[in-house]
């Protein structure tokens, strides 16, 4: 494996700012400091005008495989994510089959030994994710799974999701909720409010989301177990968060860049490519989930990359799956709402601490430390082209736009696999 | 006019011409040749992705009087059902030299699809799931004036009283109607059970009556609207007997309204739920006036869409022709 020296860059991490080369060698920081000689043979990455930090760590990627390789695959997924500035991403359970067992969490953790990133697995909290009795969860963390979820749907059964709490807590693993009541979600394709009225298209309210993270902080309160709220989308959901962290209650929660920077307003076409889960909001919802990021409320920025194939994208809105991609505009759409510093604690070491990660991932970028490293172009403009995009699937609602901030170089356990925004792998 | 996918497409002015041009087709059907060959040599195509009869029977009679060719696709017995998707469906039956598009969905937005999916051809909305039903709507307004002028009343809309009754939760009419009566200069009130409202009314140029007998009396139009209990609206109200009871339009409220107060209805009628069997059949209530006006005002709108280079003003002429 060849040296790396990543030259000319202003390293940030955990520690703060300060201008330095890093050298990398055998998957790991070798040294950190001012005007470092390339050793012979060694790879130079520019990093002139760049911010070199931790590697991101996405927290919640749909990667589709097994079941739908047609619209992503593990590899794929990794090489968006890469070029989004990952450097390790959590493959959310809900494939076909699910992730509910050793047999297909070790089936994706194999094909991830050879992906671009990092591929961490989270597990099943019920089998099927049917809710209805717990998946075998001391097996699944005797692989290395330390989160688990039944994301697309929530564990909708409060007394079990109690039991799968204290488990949890005895196994030393995270639970994560997809936090909807189904009785009151019932039906709805868009979020409930002034358009879904106008637009005739059945809504869902705040309330199915509300509901369920109101719940499951009395279990939290209960149990004493760790849980961590996925794509928190509504104004009540934060501050139920915000009085939940105050009381001292062991709870993360994460939000979606869609939900940071588009409103239910986007419906207005009936583009089926703007249905996701939970539903884009309302703007004083959108205000209230960046407030959360800002005073420290909301813990994460996490993908829900949720590849769809374009057939599946062209039927009726209320008919099409919901879900949009994610991993390579990411990181671009949290700097338009968040100062660089907060976006990179939101999408590198708080992630790398929930998802069990941080002795390999989050950094700091300092000597000894493994080498998982991206490079990132705070000024450099960029058109998002939904036909260019590495992922398998085109369904992005950013097709057009012009971003500030893109990912220049990606260094993974000491490889360079994103040189000059280009992928290598 | 490019498509007709919503009433706000066609904006006040819009609406005029349509009623119009409905005016000079609504003489077309009292001929002894009720045909014109005005759309000689196009071809209109009906979609009903959902079952209707009314709708269809109206947009096919007006496409004929028009000597249009008219093609009928039925999703029943289609290609949907081998899987094909709705997007192929539309581009097939397009590419077999389509002018227009004529289509009903149950799912709100699918005329705004369709038109982003074809080349050339117009889009109609004939109805999507509870968005809107535009020539409904504009039939509607087409017959209010109508029935106004032959009272000898103001045919125009300003300040005009429309009371929109029943389930406009789940309704496409009410959505068009609240649209169309605003925009020509009328006054609309809602009056329904609250679980019947859309869940926000922001933006809705709309009041909401608190009292519904007090509302008829001051009512110049009352629209009512179906109770869809095919689509589930009978679980929002505890029963069909109470909902009648609150927001029928019972013999008693009827003689509550004026003499000249007019009361639509988009059909089908359900007798003895939201209108009492004696109150569809007085002379106010002008179900089956609306029905043949339908036929004119869908003409107007194929021949806007089609037929008229210059709009409206070629219309004398080649109606004659």
């Amino acid at each position: 494996m060849a040296d790396v020296l990543v030259r000319g860059g202003e390293v940030l991490d955990a520690g703060g700012r300060r201008r330095a080369d890093v050298l990398v060698a055998d998957a790991v920081v070798r040294a950190v400091g001012e005007g470092l000689e390339a050793p012979a043979g060694a790879t130079v990455l520019d990093a002139g005008g760049c911010v070199v930090a931790p590697g991101l760590v996405d927290l919640h990627a749909h990667l589709r495989q097994p079941g739908r390789e047609e619209t992503e695959t593990v590899e794929t997924a990794a090489r968006a994510a890469a070029l989004g500035g990952y450097t390790a991403i959590v493959a959310m359970p809900n494939t076909e089959p699910p992730l509910d067992s050793a047999g297909t969490a070790r089936e994706v953790l194999e094909l991830g030994r050879h992906a671009a990133v990092e591929v961490a697995v989270a597990g099943a909290i019920t089998v099927g994710r049917a809710g209805e009795r717990l998946a075998p969860m001391a097996e699944l963390a005797a692989l290395g799974v330390r989160l688990f979820t039944d994301d697309g749907t929530g564990v909708q059964d409060g007394a079990l999701m109690r039991r799968a709490l204290d488990y949890a807590r005895g196994l030393g693993v995270t639970l994560a909720q997809h936090c909807e009541d189904e009785r009151l979600a019932a039906g709805g394709a868009m979020h409930e409010g002034s358009w879904s009225s106008r637009l005739g298209i059945p809504g869902v309210p705040a309330a199915a989301e509300e509901a369920m993270v109101a719940r499951d902080l009395a279990l939290v309160r209960l149990t004493g177990a760790r849980l961590h709220f996925l794509h928190l989308s509504t104004a009540g959901s934060v501050e139920l968060v915000r009085r939940a962290k105050a009381e001292g209650l062991p709870v993360t929660a994460e939000a979606a860049p869609h939900h940071l920077v588009l409103t239910d307003a986007a419906v207005g076409g009936f583009d089926p490519v703007f249905r996701v889960n939970p539903p884009l909001r309302g703007e004083a919802d959108v205000a209230a989930v960046r407030a959360g990021l800002a005073d420290g409320t909301i813990d994460v920025v996490a993908t829900d990359h949720a590849p769809h194939a374009p057939e599946t994208k062209d039927v009726p809105f209320a008919e099409a799956p919901p879900g949009m991609l994610g991993l390579e505009t990411a990181l671009a759409v949290a700097l338009s709402v968040a100062p660089l510093e907060q976006v990179l604690a939101l999408m590198s070491w708080q992630p790398a601490a929930i998802a069990g990660l941080a002795d390999r991932h989050g950094g700091p970028v300092a000597e000894g430390r493994p080498a998982n490293l991206c490079v990132i172009d705070p000024a450099a403009t960029w058109q998002v082209d939904a036909g260019r995009l590495a992922s398998r699937s085109r369904n992005t609602p950013y097709d057009g736009w012009k971003l500030t901030g893109r990912v220049r170089h990606t260094v993974v356990a000491g490889v360079p696999v994103v040189v000059d925004a280009e992928a290598l792998r | 006019m490019t498509h007709l996918l919503s009433v706000a497409d066609l904006g006040r002015d819009g609406i005029d011409e349509v009623l119009r041009v409905a005016d000079a087709f609504a003489e077309v059907a009292r001929r002894p040749v009720r045909k014109v060959p005005t759309l000689r040599g196009k071809a209109i195509a009906t979609l009903f992705f959902e079952e209707s009869t009314r709708t269809r029977l109206s947009f096919e009679t007006a496409a004929k009087r028009l000597s249009a060719d008219v093609l009928s696709f039925a999703a029943a017995s289609s290609s949907l059902k081998k899987g094909e998707s709705l997007r192929d469906t539309v581009e097939t039956i397009e590419a077999m030299g389509i002018d227009a598009l004529v289509v009903r969905h149950s799912a709100a937005g699918v005329p705004q699809q369709v038109a982003r999916w074809v080349r050339s051809s117009k889009v109609v909305n004939a109805g999507d799931g509870w968005h809107e039903h535009p020539t409904q709507a504009l039939l509607d307004c087409f017959t209010v004036r109508q029935v106004r002028a032959e009272q000898g009343r103001d045919p125009r809309f300003e300040g005009l009283q429309v009371l929109v009754v029943g389930d406009v939760r789940h309704s496409r009419v009410a959505r068009s109607q609240v649209l169309a009566y605003s925009l020509l200069g009328a006054e609309v009130t809602l009056a329904a059970p609250a679980s019947l409202l859309p869940p926000s009314l922001e933006g809705w140029p709309v009041r909401v009556a608190e009292d519904l007998d007090g509302a008829l009396v001051e009512a110049d139009v009352v629209s009512l609207l179906r109770l869809q209990a095919e689509r589930g609206s009978g679980a929002f109200v505890p029963s069909l007997r109470e909902y009648t009871a609150g927001w029928g339009l019972t013999s008693r409220r009827a003689a509550l309204l004026a003499p000249t107060t007019i009361v639509t209805h988009p059909g089908p009628m359900v007798r003895g739920v939201e209108i009492a069997g004696d109150v569809a059949d007085l002379p106010q209530a002008v179900v089956t006036r609306q029905v043949t006006n339908g036929v004119a005002v869908r003409m107007a709108v194929l021949f806007l869409l089609l037929g008229a280079p210059g709009g409206a003003e070629g219309l004398g002429k080649e109606a004659d022709g």
